[in-house]
């Protein structure tokens, strides 16, 4: 019993489950560290998913597919930067606001342009790269996931953009003293989180289901925020929750049938996460300004 | 001034003599279940029924969707009630509350639950399905089919209904295979289980890693990836409710049908004779509600032999020779 549990099956298993919800906290991770709350993260992996196919149905090219998924997750959080960032409406609500529109356009979209509701016709999804030399392959978005987190632990962290959007997000008149143009930064955080966004989606559409379902997030852009809270709002930390919440869900799923009752097996993903946020992790500390509109 | 009044009274009086005129034509409305039309399962049979019965019989129809999460499916239904609707159609078993209270606000109004049962309420009629029967006869063609002598099963939400799949499945598999192993997985405990492919596709993998050769689901939209995960590994998946054979063909085995379909219309035909009665009508291999497709695309995919051992078992059970439990 041990051994079928354990297994690198696994482990692959949590990767392929944790990399829609790397990719939405990533983009958690660039919009809060602005100062701007993005909940709107699951209506914008929902476009990217409904993106993705689309595209991919039209042209037959996934990397198609994944450019409509960015764009369209980018479109998303313009609204959400509009809104709470040069009309400094509360961010909660528009994120709110846009998880509903999100919800009610692609299951629109969808009826309309592949005339059926419920579900998309099944796609092709990428070609998968080979390692050299050997039988193993891997999808070139995971790649591009890994590739992604180094950069953004860089960038945030290393570079100049990084610490201006981090200023914005600790203090923006402080920064905004010292000439840093904070709505900028600000919106670009925001738009980062979308194009991030939209590849989570994309990822769970065009590479893992390779069809799209009406509401298919079911609450992953929520799960990728704790990610973020979870991962202290740094990439790494980020990543590391998101394959943690992974693992757990794979161990969960292949717990099953060893007549322990399902209802019960389900809880074991969230209780692991409340018990590493108490004991390793301990008190995670948002960005001062995180979720508060700048006025000059 | 009187007169305009005179002339606006005698108007609407003509016209409410000839919206009068309108429903003599027998009016039904359809509320479908969470996933919609287009799931190519559940909700598509019950819009096929109706389809059919506005063409055969010649009746009005109408079919609404709940909201997200379905809270609105009272209004719903008592929307299309007030509107004057004969025949007021729940899909699913979610609706056995909100059907039961406007059933009774609505007494002269005839309703209809599929998946559910409603007792005392003359005005309702209950639809239910005996999915475990057609459950055993996939479990049977599984179970002679598998080479590894495992198969698997995946379920959507973790309830009764849709553990009768899943116990009807594996007596079918046991009854024509006894050493054969039967894999089970379930994706979640809540309704949003069911449009859950990426869940799907991954219990159904891991189910093909454990040996598994077949996989069939229950589990409404989600199955897209079951039967995704089949076309990926080159295995057989199973569909569920309507024939899904289509979806990836050479890799769907054989689909368990729930004509949901079929027990629409004749509860409208019903309906138009005059026939209606309120209380449970079972759907089974005998009334032919339930049953396992066969078509162009699974044609050269189960052998002669295997087809005349199923069609053997359905007598059987239809005799009553062999009971198929329905619980756990």
């Amino acid at each position: 019993m041990i051994s079928g549990i354990l297994s690198l099956e696994l482990l692959i298993s949590a990767l392929r489950m944790s990399v829609p919800l790397t990719f939405a906290s990533l983009g958690g991770v660039f919009s809060e560290r602005g100062g701007v709350v993005n909940i709107a993260l699951e209506g914008i992996m929902l476009v990217g998913a409904f993106g993705a196919v689309v595209g991919t149905y039209f042209t037959n090219n996934p990397w198609i597919g994944l450019l409509t998924a960015m764009s369209f997750g980018f479109l998303i959080a313009l609204i959400h930067a509009v809104v709470s960032i040069t009309f400094r409406i509360n961010q909660i609500i528009s994120g709110t606001a846009l998880n509903i529109m999100a919800t009610g356009l692609t299951t629109f979209l969808s009826r309309l342009i592949f005339k059926a509701a419920g579900s998309s016709p099944h796609i092709e999804g990428m070609v998968q790269w080979r390692f050299p030399g050997t039988n193993w392959q891997i999808s070139p978005l995971i790649v591009i996931m890994f590739a992604v987190i180094i950069i953004s632990q860089i960038v945030i962290f290393k570079t100049r953009y990084g610490l201006r959007l981090r200023a914005c997000g600790e203090n923006p008149y402080a920064a905004d003293s010292l000439g840093v143009d904070v709505i900028k930064m600000r919106y670009s955080g925001v738009l980062i989180s979308g194009v991030l966004g939209g590849l989570g989606g994309a990822f769970l559409s065009l590479e893992h289901a390779r069809v799209f379902v009406e509401g298919m997030t079911t609450g992953r852009g929520f799960i990728a925020l704790a990610g973020m809270i979870f991962g202290r709002w740094t990439p790494l930390g980020s990543f590391s929750a998101c394959f943690l919440f992974g693992l757990a869900e794979a161990f969960r799923m292949r717990l099953e049938g060893f007549g322990i009752p399902t209802q019960f097996i389900q809880m074991i993903p969230y209780i692991v996460t409340m018990c590493v946020l108490v004991g390793v992790v301990g008190r995670a500390v948002a960005p001062a300004y995180d979720g508060i509109p700048f006025e000059k | 001034m009187k007169k305009f009044l005179i002339g606006i009274l005698v108007l609407s009086l003509l016209f409410s003599f000839s919206t009068f005129g309108y429903t003599a034509k027998i009016k039904v409305g359809i509320v479908y279940d969470v996933g919609g039309r287009g799931d190519k399962s559940f909700n598509d049979a019950a819009y096929r029924g109706l389809q059919e019965a506005i063409k055969r019989l010649g009746v009005e129809g109408k079919d609404v969707e709940p909201g997200e999460g379905g809270a609105n499916r009272e209004e719903l239904l008592r929307l299309l009630a007030e509107q004057g609707y004969d025949l007021v159609v729940g899909v699913g078993f979610l609706f056995t509350d909100a059907l039961t209270k406007v059933a009774k606000e609505f007494p002269n109004t005839k309703f209809a639950i599929v998946d559910g049962v409603i007792e005392g309420l003359p005005n309702v009629r209950s639809l239910v399905f005996q999915e475990h029967e057609g459950s055993f006869l996939v479990g049977a063609i599984a179970g002679l089919m598998t080479k590894t002598n495992k198969v698997g099963f995946v379920g959507g939400m973790d309830m009764a209904l849709i553990h009768k799949f899943e116990v009807g499945y594996r007596a079918g598999v046991k009854y024509v295979n006894p050493k054969a192993e039967v894999l089970v997985n379930y994706i979640g405990v809540t309704g949003e289980a069911f449009k859950d492919p990426v869940k799907g596709k991954e219990l159904a993998m891991s189910q093909f890693k454990q040996g598994a050769d077949i996989v069939y689901h229950a589990s409404g939209a989600s199955g897209e990836g079951v039967i995704e995960a089949a076309k990926e590994m080159k295995k057989f998946a199973i569909g569920v409710d309507s024939n899904q054979n289509w979806i990836a063909p050479g890799y769907v085995l054989t689909s368990m049908l729930k004509k949901v379909d079929v027990a629409i219309y004749k509860t409208v035909e019903d309906l138009v004779k005059g026939k209606f009665t309120g209380g449970v009508k079972v759907y089974g291999l005998k009334e032919d509600g339930v049953g396992v497709a066969y078509d162009k695309y699974n044609a050269k995919l189960i052998p002669d032999s295997v087809r005349k051992k199923v069609a053997q078992l359905r007598l059987d059970i239809i005799a009553g020779r062999i009971v198929v439990p329905s619980s756990r």
